[in-house]
């Protein structure tokens, strides 16, 4: 194994030696993953609000059956940006910024293959951001087909301008598919290329797999989503007629151009927080993770089979039934890797020495309603249930186990677990606990109602509905607006802790890992000296070392 | 093992047997009635798979709770779990059960899915094969009370969907109605066409769905078996009035359907009323109003019979 990337370590050593100083830093052109990683991590959260405002708007207005907040354009704006900004703004940004902050400490590098196209990649998420909070002011409003904006509907431009919301949205969407296509190539080649000696691919943490996966899926996927977009902004603006079928184009094309990639991309989203239930796991309950190669390995197999399931969106948009039925077998068998990192996770957690700490309870809830998430999924793959419930509440509900119950859950644990190593600083407990039980009961207060809604036959996207779906409106509303006060503490506790938190050790956890090995926050260069990996992650209850030159390391640390 | 871990294994697994089996029989009340044959084998199907889900979650969630209550460490226990890796068999099993389960779901849904035959595009070719082979299947089982000669459809019913409203016409007796008659227990066609967007047909007591896409006539078929009144409602998202897109299905006798039939051909067609038409032409209410432009209504469609 090469480090390609210490050209010159001696010149940068010298010059920033130390972890950004001030808060300042955070708005520059910095090539340091470190800081790319908690800008992604700010930006995305900022945008994470906003999203969650219009969902406050959404629910508000769906407390009562008639249509009687806000007008029907203006509700059909609020999710189509509330989805566009939760997904392109919130999981994707939020997932890859983790990913930039622990992948090069984790592998032992000093920084990603490419830093000036990192940074570059995470700069365009405020300009595609900006785009697309432009369109708010517009005369027109924002978009308003939908995120999947599907045409014709998506084509329609009352306004008959040529600047409209769905002009922004579609722009915003493909500098969104830029931006991370560039991520991709940079994730792959660092993690490919850039390990230290001994960090063989069955030595990397299973979250680094988990990456590794998901950026897979990004190179392949990701193509076709831009494309599509781009095809839809022709369509739009200059009148090609790829998908207009009143120009004899084909409009359920645009709907394998879009699901090619955004069913993949919910693996995309899901996989890294699969991987940072894997590291919490073992931590919080002192056990290595159970069949760990297993659980790698199962990662690449997801991002294998999420090649196969895009038309499982489509049951009910003319497939011919032989489609239906391959499409139906694929998307099931998504569930065998990811029940095996479910059993793998029950085995880590059975007979440990469980520690339940924020981290731990965000993971173990975030666990528990992903269990949900995957049996409705199973329901969903099943042509003959999927014809009824495609479109309902339903595939609400069971969307937002996923992308709350999991990935947003598991994103709050990483950054409980990651932020002493981050900032330096240790969180407080109390504050912690009170968001995570605020967050759990909110979210199962929402989405769990959507189920029976669903069942009912109440449709996703409509801004009114007949009163016997009352009810479970309600609840859900409630749920909704207690999660987004669940927020609260979590802002409190992040901005309160970074200004005055108690000062963090570099290991506070006593976990196992490279990240852990390095001072809190870690210096620029990461590493003093480059460790050389000699075990297996996960060590817990082996009292083996995990690199050669641990020693030598502190030593060069303490000197300092 | 020892022999009172393999009790306390079996009485779990008894209980969580139970607790699966009630909460399946429990599915049947969630959904809307039964109004059409397909409903029922969706129900069914649902109702399985609700089963085998709730002991899974039980099972897994269960496990983890345990855990939670009962290996917590000591305050001042910063002692390691024991290290295990792994286990070659456990891993075996639990791959090998999913993939088994997969294949027994996949099974399952594909025998129901092809025993609706609910058609579709591209298909209308197999038609009166489906059709006849759908019937039989039926009376083999004794479910519902189709005979031979009502697996026949009934004349096929055209319905057109449009920005927004449902319209529907029969051509033979050449009446056009915004309300959806259906014979019950016959077998129903309908020729499904879009003017402008996707749209979507969805009556949710038939538990049936189908895009309509423009420039397409897709056909579909199913047998309504509930006489009574059901809502028609549009399942793909067709721009502003998208909610107020909906209508009456009517499921009666043959007797009363032809009798429907037959006195809507003497009305004089008139203009129906149209929610998304009013909506557009009064002023927007609501607590915040931004009056963005919207896509015009289409003019209320010039019906026989408006419900």
């Amino acid at each position: 194994m090469t480090n390609t990337q210490i050209e010159n370590p001696k010149i940068l050593l010298e010059t920033h030696h130390h972890p950004p100083t001030t808060w300042k830093t955070y708005f520059t052109f910095s090539t340091d993953h470190k800081v790319i990683g908690i800008q992604y991590i700010v930006t995305s959260f900022i945008f994470f609000l906003i999203g969650g405002i219009l969902a406050m708007i959404i629910r508000g207005e769906l407390i009562t059956p008639e249509a009687d907040l806000v007008d029907r354009t203006v509700y059909n704006a609020m999710f189509t940006m509330h989805g566009t900004i939760m997904l392109f703004l919130w999981t994707f940004p939020v997932l890859v910024g983790l990913a930039n902050y622990l992948v090069p400490l984790m592998i032992g590098a000093r920084d990603m293959a490419f830093p000036r196209l990192n940074a570059v990649a995470f700069w365009m998420v405020p300009v595609f951001g900006i785009i697309l909070m432009a369109s708010f002011f517009l005369p027109g409003g924002p978009a308003q087909a939908g995120w999947w904006s599907y045409p014709p509907v998506s084509l329609q431009n009352p306004t008959g301008n040529l600047i409209n919301g769905q002009f922004l949205w579609l722009i915003a969407v493909a500098i969104s598919g830029v931006s991370s296509i560039m991520g991709g190539v940079n994730f792959v080649t660092t993690i490919v290329k850039m390990r230290a000696p001994g960090m063989t691919f069955f030595r990397m943490p299973a979250y680094v797999w988990a990456v590794f996966s998901a950026q897979i899926i990004q190179l392949f996927g990701l193509p076709a989503l831009t494309a599509g977009a781009v095809m839809l902004l022709l369509d739009l603006s200059i009148g090609t007629a790829f998908f207009d079928p009143a120009k004899g184009g084909n409009a359920v094309l645009f709907q394998h151009f879009f699901w090619f990639y955004s069913h993949p991309a919910v693996y995309v989203i899901i996989l890294p927080v699969f991987g940072i239930f894997s590291e919490i796991f073992p931590v919080y309950s002192r056990k290595p993770l159970f069949g760990y190669k297993v659980v790698a390995v199962s990662s690449l197999l997801i991002a294998g089979v999420s090649g196969f399931v895009w038309v499982h969106h489509m049951f009910a948009s003319g497939t011919p039934a032989w489609m239906r039925i391959v499409f139906m077998v694929s998307t099931m068998f998504v569930s065998v890797p990811t029940g095996i990192k479910v059993f793998a996770w029950v085995a880590t957690i059975w007979g440990g020495k469980l520690r339940l700490t924020t981290p731990m309870l965000f993971a173990l809830g975030g666990l528990i309603m992903f269990v949900f998430a995957g049996i409705t999924g199973i329901m969903l793959s099943s042509v003959p249930i999927d014809i009824h419930v495609n479109n309902t509440y339903f595939v609400v509900g069971h969307f937002h186990y996923v992308l709350y119950g999991t990935v947003t859950m598991g994103m709050f644990a990483a950054f409980y677990h990651w932020f002493p190593k981050m900032t330096g600083r240790m969180y407080y407990e109390g504050l912690g606990k009170l968001h995570f039980w605020l967050s759990f009961i909110g979210t199962n207060l929402n989405f769990l109602p959507m189920h029976p809604l669903g069942l009912q036959g109440m449709l996703r996207r409509v801004s009114s509905y007949d009163p016997e779906y009352a009810f479970w409106n309600v609840i859900a509303s409630i749920g909704g607006f207690l999660l987004g006060m669940s927020t609260l503490p979590f802002i409190l506790n992040m901005i309160g802790s970074w200004v005055q938190g108690e000062k963090a050790p570099d290991n506070p956890w006593r976990a196992i890992g490279l990240e852990w090995l390095v001072a809190s926050p870690p210096p620029v260069e990461n590493f003093e000296e480059i460790p050389v990996v000699i075990s297996e992650p996960y060590g817990y209850g082996k009292s083996e070392p995990l690199t050669a030159n641990l020693e030598k390391q502190e030593l060069a640390r303490d000197l300092n | 093992m020892k022999i009172q871990n393999i009790l306390i294994l079996i009485g779990c697994a008894i209980a969580l047997t139970a607790a699966s089996l009630w909460m399946g029989e429990q599915a049947y009340s969630w959904f809307p009635p039964q109004a059409a044959a397909e409903s029922k084998l969706i129900d069914e199907l649902f109702s399985f798979l609700v089963t085998l889900g709730t002991f899974i979650f039980l099972g897994v969630t269960g496990t983890v709770i345990y855990s939670i209550i009962f290996h917590r460490a000591g305050k001042y226990d910063t002692s390691d779990g024991p290290p295990i890796e792994g286990n070659v068999t456990l891993e075996v099993v639990w791959t090998t059960i999913p993939i088994l389960l997969v294949l027994w779901i996949a099974t399952y849904s594909y025998n129901i899915y092809a025993e609706m035959a609910i058609q579709g595009p591209m298909e209308a070719m197999h038609i009166h094969k489906m059709a006849s082979a759908h019937a039989a299947t039926m009376e083999e089982k004794g479910t519902f009370s189709i005979t031979a000669s009502n697996s026949i459809p009934v004349e096929k019913i055209e319905v057109l969907a449009k920005q927004w409203a449902w319209v529907f016409r029969y051509p033979n007796q050449n009446v056009t109605s915004t309300e959806l008659h259906l014979p019950a227990n016959r077998r129903v066609s309908l020729a499904l066409q879009s003017a402008d967007v996707l749209h979507g047909f969805y009556i949710p007591a038939f538990r049936l769905k189908q895009d309509i896409i423009p420039k397409q006539t897709i056909d579909f078929e199913f047998t309504p078996i509930r006489p009574g009144k059901y809502r028609l409602r549009d399942s793909q998202f067709s721009g502003t009035y998208f909610a107020a897109m909906q209508a009456d299905v009517v499921v009666e006798s043959t007797a009363d359907y032809d009798q429907w039939l037959k006195l809507a051909a003497t009305h004089k067609p008139v203009p129906a009323n149209n929610q998304a038409a009013n909506e557009y032409t009064q002023k927007i209410k609501g607590a915040f109003t931004t009056g963005y432009p919207t896509v015009i209504p289409a003019p209320p469609p010039l019906v026989n019979f408006s419900s």
